[in-house]
């Protein structure tokens, strides 16, 4: 169960990563006639009953007021293996474009967009785990290792940011920030209020552990060696938390994918042009297009997916309270 | 005992205040503000003074923070900036009604689905029903509200089985009360299953480990071996002694509600305290976001002093403050 959970994560990350390689447009390309277009139909045999590889009709728009279309099966379209650059596609979209998921209210592929909004979602979410994976060390280091009134003060801010609900806080952060901003300040922005939001889970956990590992053996050995303060606690304390930060890692990247999307959705977080999972799910908010065109919402298949991955690999790990735990992550 | 009790209290005053003091003056030092949209209005100078210090908002930021709060202690929450005469408190309390209503709805739809079906698939090893339940459970678990409230708004706009927004269709002062309640019973059960099916999950995996790990303890061998039917063992026995550390839980899912509704009431435009909250943020109406953070806080306060406190009444060792 965990293996198969950290191959969904796996594979959906690579997916990311070599976005540009297997989407087979630009997920800023609008598509003349192609507003919600449907997902294209693949076939393998032709009307006369022959085999071949695989290829699709391109689609007509029948009637532009309430995007109808037609595949017009008088024309065969074959898929390319390398066409243009990408893994497979039409060798050329004048002739009709391929679109695995269909399109999206401005006639752009929704299946290059999610492949390059994953770049951006998981972007996001791995590089604030990250920060809150450092900024998580460094306080709760600091405050199991030297304990006192410090220790005190930083774990009952911990304390109240853990109880706080997430999406709350990162919704008021954000508020309070300028809105309209360049897609990579906005990038920025949006991993600095993440590690803000997200170092305290971090930091209780590995306070607990530094504060107990200390009193044993061999932190003492250390110190009667003449091992300095940074050394003591880098090199022998802080390695015993491995296991807790991978943990807190599994945990935090669902909750941050989730807030982009929420954040995006609501439209506080990263807007239009720019493909994220969040930006997409926003044209789902017009219901009388949800209702007619789902594949609107196929950029909830990514999120799905991480998130199942999450709970595959969490439901795999031993322990109750993990597990407990867990559930007070994901959102 | 007691002095947990006081002193997870005092956490919770704590949160409380510093939660309504942050909302106050981090809309107050946000860029933008009431005032701003009433320039591009094309309000007058004049106009604008007087509006500025009608609210306060001409007087440095620590004053303004002072008599928020010495009003505030006193339960008055001041003037909405969004909606012109109205008071926040009232405001904040309507909505934050609808909300309840809607978690608490979902909370109840979760137990009864959750628990049962976690005594059912903890208490068997292996079988078909079992893997179903828990194949669905870690399906439902996989998708947070955002998607369960899309999914189910595009189902509903689908089919017409249900209506895709809102709270009512109709008003109740026109109307009378009970259609109007009857409206309101129409228009619940999309958003509240929306919250409720993750919660579900939520409940269902935790009931059937807490069951599953009872059940393999030595004292329910003995009772098997004393003659008591697989059954009563089972949902009478193994329920009692497995559920107190699920139930510890309940306070904690407070904070879970507060977020899963949010994104429900966005999605479903159910007018409650997230959609109020975040519509005063956007409009930069800061007593308006402090009242909606004050009550919020207060409900996750009593709700991790509740889970506390359980947690203090099952466990000895938290009682006595050693590490679990």
């Amino acid at each position: 169960m965990r293996r198969t959970g950290l191959a969904l994560i796996a594979i959906v990350a690579f997916l990311a990563a070599a976005a540009p390689l297997i989407s087979p447009h630009d997920p800023a390309t609008k598509y003349e006639d192609c507003m919600y277009a449907p997902p294209t139909r693949l076939h393998l045999r032709d009307a006369g009953g022959r085999w071949h590889w695989p290829f699709f009709h391109p689609v007509r728009l029948v009637d532009r007021l309430e995007s109808r279309f037609e595949e017009d099966s008088s024309r065969m379209v074959p898929l390319e293996l390398f066409a243009r650059g990408a893994l497979i596609g039409e060798a050329d979209p004048r002739a009709g474009v391929w679109l695995p998921l269909g399109a999206d209210s401005f006639g752009r592929d929704l299946f290059a967009r999610i492949l390059h909004g994953a770049r951006i979602s998981l972007g996001v979410a791995a590089l604030a785990v990250l920060g809150s994976l450092l900024i998580g060390v460094a306080v709760g280091g600091a405050a199991g290792y030297f304990g006192g009134a410090l220790d005190e003060a930083l774990m009952r801010l911990a304390e109240m940011v853990v109880v706080l609900p997430t999406v709350y806080l990162v919704l008021t952060l954000r508020a309070v920030l300028p809105l309209v901003l360049e897609p990579a300040q906005i990038f920025a922005l949006m991993v600095g209020i993440f590690a803000l939001v997200g170092w305290p889970f971090v930091a209780r956990g590995v306070r607990g552990i530094v504060a107990s590992e200390r009193r044993r053996e061999y932190a003492e050995a250390a110190r009667a060696a003449g091992a300095g303060h940074a050394r003591i606690l880098f090199r022998h304390l802080l390695p015993a938390s491995l296991g807790h930060l991978g943990i807190q890692a599994t945990l935090l990247l669902p909750a941050f994918i989730l807030a982009e999307a929420t954040l995006s959705y609501v439209g506080v977080g990263f807007f239009d042009p720019t493909p994220t999972w969040g930006t997409m799910l926003q044209e789902a908010a017009n219901v009388s297009a949800l209702a007619r065109f789902p594949w609107l919402l196929a950029p909830a298949g990514g999120i799905f997916a991480i998130v199942l991955g999450v709970n595959l690999v969490v439901q795999g790990t031993r322990g109750r309270e993990r597990r407990v735990r867990a559930l007070r992550h994901v959102w | 005992m007691v002095r947990l009790v006081a002193r997870r209290a005092a956490f919770g005053v704590l949160l409380v205040f510093v939660v309504s003091s942050g909302a106050v003056l981090l809309t107050r030092v946000a860029p933008g503000s009431v005032v701003a949209d009433l320039v591009a209005a094309g309000a007058s100078k004049e106009e604008i003074q007087r509006e500025r210090h009608r609210y306060g908002l001409d007087r440095p930021i620590l004053e303004q923070y002072g008599s928020w709060l010495s009003h505030a202690a006193r339960m008055d929450f001041g003037e909405s900036l969004m909606f012109p005469g109205h008071r926040v408190g009232a405001l904040v309390r309507e909505r934050a009604a609808n909300t309840a209503l809607l978690a608490l709805v979902a909370l109840a739809v979760a137990t009864l689905v959750g628990i049962p079906l976690g005594v059912v698939s903890g208490s068997r090893h292996s079988g078909l029903v079992a893997a179903a339940i828990r194949a669905a459970a870690l399906f439902c678990l996989s998708v947070p509200p955002l998607l369960t409230s899309l999914v189910l708004v595009f189902v509903a706009a689908r089919t017409g089985w249900l209506p895709i927004g809102g709270m009512t269709s109709i008003d109740a002062t026109s109307a009378g009360w009970l259609p109007w309640l009857r409206d309101v019973a129409w228009h619940l059960p999309l958003p509240a299953i929306a919250l409720a099916l993750p919660l579900a999950a939520v409940l269902e995996r935790l009931q059937s480990q807490s069951i599953g790990e009872t059940l393999g303890e030595p004292y329910m061998l003995a009772t098997r071996a004393r003659g008591v039917g697989r059954g009563r063992l089972v949902w009478r026995d193994g329920f009692k002694a497995s559920v107190g550390p699920v139930a510890s839980i309940y306070g904690l899912m407070i904070g879970s509600l507060l977020s899963g509704s949010f994104v429900v009431e966005i999605v479903t435009s159910w007018p409650g305290l997230g959609r109020l909250m975040f519509d005063a943020l956007r409009a930069h109406d800061p007593y308006l976001v402090a009242g909606c953070a004050t009550l919020g806080s207060v409900f996750l306060a009593a709700g991790t002093l509740i889970s506390d406190v359980t947690l203090a009444v099952a466990d000895p060792r938290v009682r006595s403050g050693e590490p679990t």
